[in-house]
């Protein structure tokens, strides 16, 4: 399988506190990884040392096997091609549901106008929010708004699409609405790198579980390793929080 | 007998006699606002905006030209913005009128350096304005923009600045009134604004009172109008506060 991200003895460190200490990942292509772990394990500030919105602190992360902190490296381009989706959505407050979808495409990517429409129609029918093109980010719930995140990421057509717990700011009624899109998305081919709080989600949609914990990967493996077979007394410990 | 008007007379003389002088005060007076704020805005805008440039490059550390070329900028920014701030307009007007004449030997008429002075002192004001109003917009807004790919520049063209400039669109109102009535310190280096214009007029009868109450009730009625609207502007750019859902969404529109 070609390997699509890999990330290799990754350290962040903000002052002297290490968040990050010594991750090692690969994903290939088409996998859907699921992170979990406790608050301040670190699972955030490692998806967004992946994107680069943090620059790590030493290590190196690999996008098709090139590295993405090299110097000359062109770092737009790779943010084109592994989208990010963010707890607070980030919808541009200035554009309505449709120039979101447009802009990076026109101002990225290139794509001329009509092109830009079609296809921010088509991501956004397929997470079901075709109709509210008009509406602007404050004028919709938060499942609404996450939905239209995750159709701006797709706008890209991106290699991977990395979600930064995507449903930890909702309602709970609206949680599900947006884990069926993404479980859809897991279903087309794409790589997704998901952390989440939604044991459900991990357990059902995921190709791979990684369990993070104080800021290395303390186990990881199939759904079924993790949730039925834990080894990690940590992992155990977290479980049981969530699954009783 | 002219002393036996009442002042209610007597502003209606001063009006009908010197209606064109005040009426050109009043336009040298907006003229010098506009040009004023429009063109400080402009300043602040870019000093704002070149103050926000990473220092770094993708977050990387350690010395390099560009951080060292971007600081010696950012200390040239923040003693502009320090001497414009902490130094009266009118000194500065009189430094610049007189200073250029005598030292640079450039001869600068009256109302061009006026429009300098005021320019450069709303530029230094709107230069924090800016940089508050970029500071104000959810970080979360450039990240997003960074995820797509956009560089620094798009990032604030098309997302950062657009939303800056509508929370700062109030604090350019106030600037904008307030050039309305500080452009009448210029009349130390006799551009003709209203200031200028009544002064000249209470000469003629020598009596104050009216002229210059003529002239208040100029500069509020400005102010006024201004502020109102400005507050017009905002509700425009805010756009509607309700939305249609789109039909038939899925056929591409053809013009």
């Amino acid at each position: 399988m070609e390997t699509v991200i890999e990330v290799n003895s990754l350290r962040k460190s903000f002052g002297s506190n290490e968040i990050l200490k010594g991750i090692d990942l690969s994903v290939t292509k088409g996998e859907v990884v699921s992170v979990i772990g406790s608050s301040g394990s670190g699972k955030s500030t490692f998806l967004r040392c992946v994107n680069l919105l943090e620059w790590p602190t030493s290590g190196d992360i690999l996008f098709k096997g090139e590295s993405v902190t090299r110097r000359g490296f062109k770092l737009p381009l790779y943010r084109e091609k592994v989208g990010m989706v963010f707890q607070q959505f980030n919808l541009f407050q200035n554009m309505n549901v449709l120039q979101n979808c447009v802009i990076g495409q026109m101002k990225v990517a290139g794509r001329d106008r009509e092109t830009a429409r079609k296809i921010a129609v088509e991501c956004l029918e397929k997470v079901g929010m075709q109709e509210y093109i008009h509406a602007k980010p404050r004028q919709l719930s938060g499942g609404q708004q996450q939905r239209v995140a995750i159709a701006r990421a797709l706008c890209m057509e991106p290699d991977a699409l990395l979600f930064d717990e995507p449903t930890s700011a909702l309602d709970p009624e609206m949680v599900g609405g947006v884990l069926r899109v993404i479980s859809a998305l897991a279903h087309t081919g794409l790589t997704l790198i998901v952390v989440t709080h939604e044991m459900a989600f991990a357990r059902d949609v995921s190709d791979r579980v990684v369990f993070m914990d104080g800021g290395v990967i303390a186990e990881q493996g199939t759904p079924d390793d993790i949730f039925t077979n834990p080894h990690n007394p940590r992992l155990r410990e977290f479980l049981t929080r969530f699954l009783t | 007998m002219p002393s036996e008007r009442s002042a209610l007379q007597w502003i209606v003389l001063f009006i009908e006699k010197y209606w064109l002088q005040f009426l050109k005060g009043t336009g040298m007076t907006v003229l010098l606002a506009v040009i004023g704020t429009a063109a400080g805005f402009v300043i602040g805008l870019i000093i704002g905006v070149v103050r926000t440039i990473p220092k770094q490059a993708g977050g990387k550390t350690g010395f390099s030209l560009r951080a060292l070329a971007l600081g010696v900028l950012n200390s040239l920014l923040a003693i502009y913005t320090e001497v414009l701030r902490g130094t009266p307009m009118m000194v500065q007007a009189m430094l610049i009128y007189y200073g250029l004449t005598e030292f640079a030997k450039v001869n600068i008429a009256a109302i061009p350096a006026g429009m300098i002075v005021i320019t450069l002192n709303t530029g230094a004001y709107m230069a924090e304005i800016v940089r508050g109003g970029i500071q104000s917009i959810d970080p979360g807004q450039s990240e997003a923009a960074k995820a797509i790919g956009m560089n620094h520049w798009k990032t604030m063209l098309y997302v950062v600045l657009p939303q800056a400039v509508r929370n700062i669109l109030p604090a350019t109102g106030n600037e904008f009134v307030v050039n309305l009535k500080d452009s009448s310190v210029l009349n130390v280096i006799t551009v003709t604004e209203l200031f200028y214009a009544t002064r000249a007029i209470r000469g003629s009868y020598y009596r104050t009172y009216e002229p210059f109450l003529i002239a208040a009730a100029i500069y509020l009625a400005l102010t006024f109008i201004s502020s109102r609207l400005l507050r017009l502007l905002e509700k425009y750019l805010d756009g509607p506060r309700d939305f249609s859902l789109a039909q038939n969404v899925g056929r591409t529109r053809r013009k």
